[in-house]
């Protein structure tokens, strides 16, 4: 590996070394700790094994697949628009944001390029969503340092997202709107005015984030400095998203992506991507919380740019996609998320493979979590955010 | 005919009667409505909601329902747990607090330990508050729980680590008094003065405003409250000690936490705030008797308000965190506000 | 280390989020009224009403359904039950060959099952369903929530007109058949 984990891992063979001379003349043992399935801070049922020697981590193990629902096996015997229906589920909290890689996916297959309009649209719920997605972690990471009213102050703003998203597709939760070639519906009236206001709510929430939580001397005690993930080290174990970027690396599908950059618009638009050189826990705090008001931003601008014109390209009725195979990756909330979609030329897919992103973010954990202590690894899961449901599928 | 007179025909029986059920009262009263209005209404307040609304006009009767819920639930033995050991823990803890609250005095002769006879006051009280530290560490090995084993090893090197600044916040205002005795603490505010000036008394929150703030972090841990709630993290040790508990049991780990934050809110008051006194009024005099706990309730739930606050504000310290805080900064601070009270006392 | 520590800060916004809640006319009106500031909405007194598309329950309009077992089929999770006959209508005309007409048995939708996708009201083609934002239909047994075909009906009252679209759409507004 590299020099900055090798010195690291020198480090910690030499304390441990250390360790066992103590340990020979007091007899002291290791314990096992099962954190989860059922555990507050594992979000669902993830399972962490950590081998403890007093409060600090010797190995840690992360077991997944606890809440396993099997939606790659699914999809291929459902047709096409019943598949959307089902990677909602995956990231429950961003759930739009699932299903424009496998509808972009669908599209490049069948050579069908949405309506502009329904491109911004879609582009604008795909960040509503990432907004929905981000708000609930800036709470919840509060919560995993021991802060208990940021959580609250999260779910109380982020139902002004959600009541917009509602408003515009009739699902809170499980939007399902996007459809092969364009989107179910147009927007209503009046839900412009309404969002660009939403917006303004969720800029003096991140506001009220950043002296709350982020400004907090503990919090900051807490989080700088713990868990780092060297650059390298990240890419190599592929995280993405926020992630990646707080470990200093300028990487984004939403601008870099060469895949699928035809069904979104961000090329459009006028922002940047935030990147933190440290690659600690609060860095990765402070890229999201710059992710969401970039969002937010980035909203403004679509709703004031919004072309008009149909939301549906000519598609046929009962859909087939002809035989052929396609990767299509966005930037979802929690990373990198992408759809390789074969296709038999069937109503179903043949196969499909999800490539989540919290699967690949905690695949990190055994080598992050080695040597912290306890407080920490919650501290380093919560900095990490997965969703259960991106993780098992 | 003065209350004092008639409080001194009674037989002893009838005032020590008197006194343990205004003991209950003071204890279980005060920690019910620190509940209700901090844990209930304030903190809900803080969180743009309302808190409990159903049970009573505004939810008041809330607390009530809890009890009545917590007394119907089995009481959960672990089948490894050390019965004793783990059925004993909560009223160990709860005696503590009983203990302490002996000590404070509420009125010039609304006393639960008889103070013109013995100078024990705070030197007792502190004694009996780490008592405590038994109970939680019983509950803690009881449970044969490793989230609880954590908890409670976690939560006696913390208790023992702020008793210190604790004790040495409170040597501050002793020395200036002159005397241990709780009430004679309240009488030396009263009629002190500050630059001559006697109108509001000497409180002393102003001479000694630093063994004031190292009083209150160190109860804040004392009380495992945020940013020292490392023993109970809920988001990673799951409560701590109470992880295994659950009905009546819980409930009096739950009313502990509650009464023990009242308790030691209404020792910082006598300490600090003047206790029963408030300017104008002569704190000997016989009104106090029954002005003076009114008195030290608003006082209570002022210094509670404070606790409640910033435990729902903040997030938590990590062990070594919050040890290296009472270690390298609140002791040495306290140490030298000790010095500095010391020649003060001598050069005045 | 800022001039304010961030500790302070902190309390800050506590504190002045409680007193908004407390004091929700600000400083002009003084009145205690966290009933008014709170954000939250106290359930079973105070409803809030979904938006127009919310996706509550499905109507059934019976007059238009043909049983043509569309929704049946592309239903994901297949919790939609139909059963038809075919019966024989008066010619329209005066000696004309009578015609066939599709009478609806059975329809049934378990909402223990549903996920409230849409794919059913999005493909129906003579538009028989419709989506209404009334949310309220739980039950204490499970097997009560199969919707039976008189049930779905009375939904039907409780949908509401289409909205408008925003400025710059193309789409055609439906029209909800009267009950």
């Amino acid at each position: 590996m590299t020099a900055v984990s090798s010195r690291r891992q020198l480090n910690y063979i030499a304390a441990q070394a250390a360790d066992a001379r103590v340990n020979l003349e007091i007899e002291t043992e290791g314990m096992t700790l099962n954190i989860g399935p059922q555990h507050p801070a594992t979000h669902g049922t993830l399972r962490i094994v950590a081998k403890l020697d007093g409060e600090q981590v010797i190995a840690a193990d992360p077991v997944m697949g606890y809440m396993h629902r099997g939606y790659e096996k699914l999809s291929e015997v459902r047709t096409y628009p019943q598949v959307t229906t089902l990677i909602n589920r995956i990231d429950w909290l961003g759930s739009f944001a699932n299903e424009v890689p496998f509808i972009l996916a669908a599209e490049q297959l069948m050579e069908v390029e949405a309506p502009p309009r329904s491109q911004w649209i879609r582009t604008v719920l795909f960040e509503m969503s990432r907004i929905a997605n981000i708000v609930l972690f800036l709470g919840d990471m509060a919560v995993q340092v021991g802060a208990v009213t940021p959580v609250f102050f999260a779910f109380r703003d982020r139902e002004h997202i959600l009541n917009q998203i509602e408003a515009a597709t009739g699902g809170r939760f499980h939007p399902n709107f996007d459809r092969i070639g364009g989107l179910k519906d147009d927007l209503p009236k009046g839900w412009i005015v309404e969002t660009k206001q939403v917006m303004k709510k969720m800029r003096s929430f991140c506001n009220e984030i950043e002296e709350l939580v982020m400004g907090n001397e503990i919090f900051q005690a807490r989080t700088r400095g713990i868990g780092v993930v060297p650059a390298d080290i990240g890419l190599s174990y592929g995280l993405s998203g926020a992630n990646i970027r707080g470990s200093g690396v300028d990487w984004d599908v939403r601008r870099d992506g060469t895949t699928g950059a035809g069904g979104l618009v961000h090329n459009e638009l006028d922002w940047r991507v935030w990147t933190h050189p440290d690659g600690d826990s609060f860095s990765r705090f402070w890229v999201r919380l710059q992710e969401v008001r970039e969002s937010t931003r980035m909203v403004d601008q679509l709703l004031d740019g919004l072309p008009s014109g149909p939301i549906m390209a000519k598609v046929p009725r009962i859909i087939k996609v002809p035989a052929g195979e396609a990767y299509v990756e966005t930037e979802n909330p929690l990373g990198v998320m992408g759809y390789y979609v074969v296709s038999k030329g069937g109503l179903a897919p043949f196969r499909v493979k999800i490539r989540s992103a919290s699967f690949n973010n905690m695949s990190i954990t055994p080598w992050l979590l080695t040597g912290v202590y306890v407080p920490d690894i919650i501290t380093i899961l919560g900095s990490l955010y997965f969703i259960l449901g991106d993780i098992d599928r | 005919m003065s209350t004092t007179q008639v409080f001194a025909e009674l037989a002893y029986w009838q005032q020590t009667g008197i006194r343990v059920g205004a003991a209950l009262a003071a204890v279980l009263l005060v920690a019910g409505a620190l509940v209700y209005m901090h844990l209930f209404k304030a903190v809900s307040f803080m969180q743009s909601r309302l808190g409990p609304m159903e049970a009573g006009p505004y939810g008041s009767l809330q607390l009530l329902a809890e009890v009545g819920k917590h007394i119907q639930k089995e009481d959960i033995f672990p089948a490894k747990a050390d019965r004793f050991v783990f059925g004993a823990a909560p009223f160990v803890v709860l005696a503590s607090t009983f203990l302490l609250v002996v000590v404070v005095p509420a009125g010039p002769d609304a006393w639960f330990i008889d103070h013109h006879n013995s100078d024990l006051g705070i030197y007792l009280g502190l004694a009996v508050s780490s008592v405590s530290v038994l109970g939680i560490l019983m509950a803690g090995w009881g449970s044969s729980n490793k989230y609880s084993l954590l908890g409670g090893l976690r939560a006696t090197g913390q208790l023992i680590a702020y008793e210190l600044p604790l004790i040495l916040a409170v040597v501050g205002v002793v020395i200036q008094a002159g005397t241990m005795n709780m009430a004679d603490i309240v009488y030396a505010q009263a009629n002190g003065e500050i630059f001559g000036l006697g109108i509001v008394g000497n409180p002393y929150i102003l001479t000694q405003g630093v063994a004031f703030i190292i009083f209150l972090i160190a109860m804040q841990a004392e009380l495992a409250q945020a940013p020292f709630d490392m023993p109970v993290a809920e988001s990673e040790l799951v409560t701590g000690y109470m992880t295994e508990y659950s009905g009546m049991r819980f409930l009096l780990f739950f009313i502990g936490e509650f009464a023990t934050a009242g308790v030691f809110a209404a020792v910082a008051s006598v300490l600090f705030l003047g206790g029963w006194y408030i300017p104008g009024i002569d704190p000997g005099a016989d009104v106090m008797n029954l002005l003076g706990p009114l008195v030290m309730l608003v006082k209570i739930v002022g210094l509670t308000f404070l606790v409640f606050w910033t435990r729902f504000t903040m997030p938590r310290f990590r062990e070594d965190q919050l040890q290296r805080l009472a270690w390298k900064f609140l002791i040495p601070i306290a140490l030298a506000n000790i010095v500095v009270t010391g020649i003060l006392k001598v050069a005045f | 280390m800022a001039l304010i520590p961030g500790l302070i800060k902190g309390l800050g916004v506590t504190g002045s989020t409680m007193m908004r809640t407390i004091f929700p006319g600000g400083v002009k009106k003084p009145i205690p009224s966290p009933v008014k500031g709170a954000e939250t909405v106290q359930y079973p007194h105070e409803k809030e009403a979904p938006p127009t598309r919310a996706r509550g329950v499905i109507a059934l309009h019976e007059e238009n359904c043909t049983a043509c077992m569309l929704c049946a089929r592309e239903c994901p999770d297949w919790c939609i039950y139909i059963e038809g006959h075919k019966e024989k209508a008066p010619p329209r005309r005066a000696g004309g060959k009578p015609r066939q007409r599709n009478i609806l048995d059975r329809f049934d939708i378990d909402y223990a099952l549903c996920m409230f996708c849409g794919i059913c009201v999005e493909v129906c083609p003579f538009e028989a369903l419709f989506w209404s934002p009334e949310y309220e239909f739980s039950e204490p047994r499970i097997a009560d929530l199969l919707h039976d075909m008189s049930r779905l009906s009375e939904w039907m009252e409780t949908v509401p007109d289409f909205e408008d679209y925003e400025a710059g759409s193309q789409q055609k507004k439906l029209k909800v058949p009267p009950t």
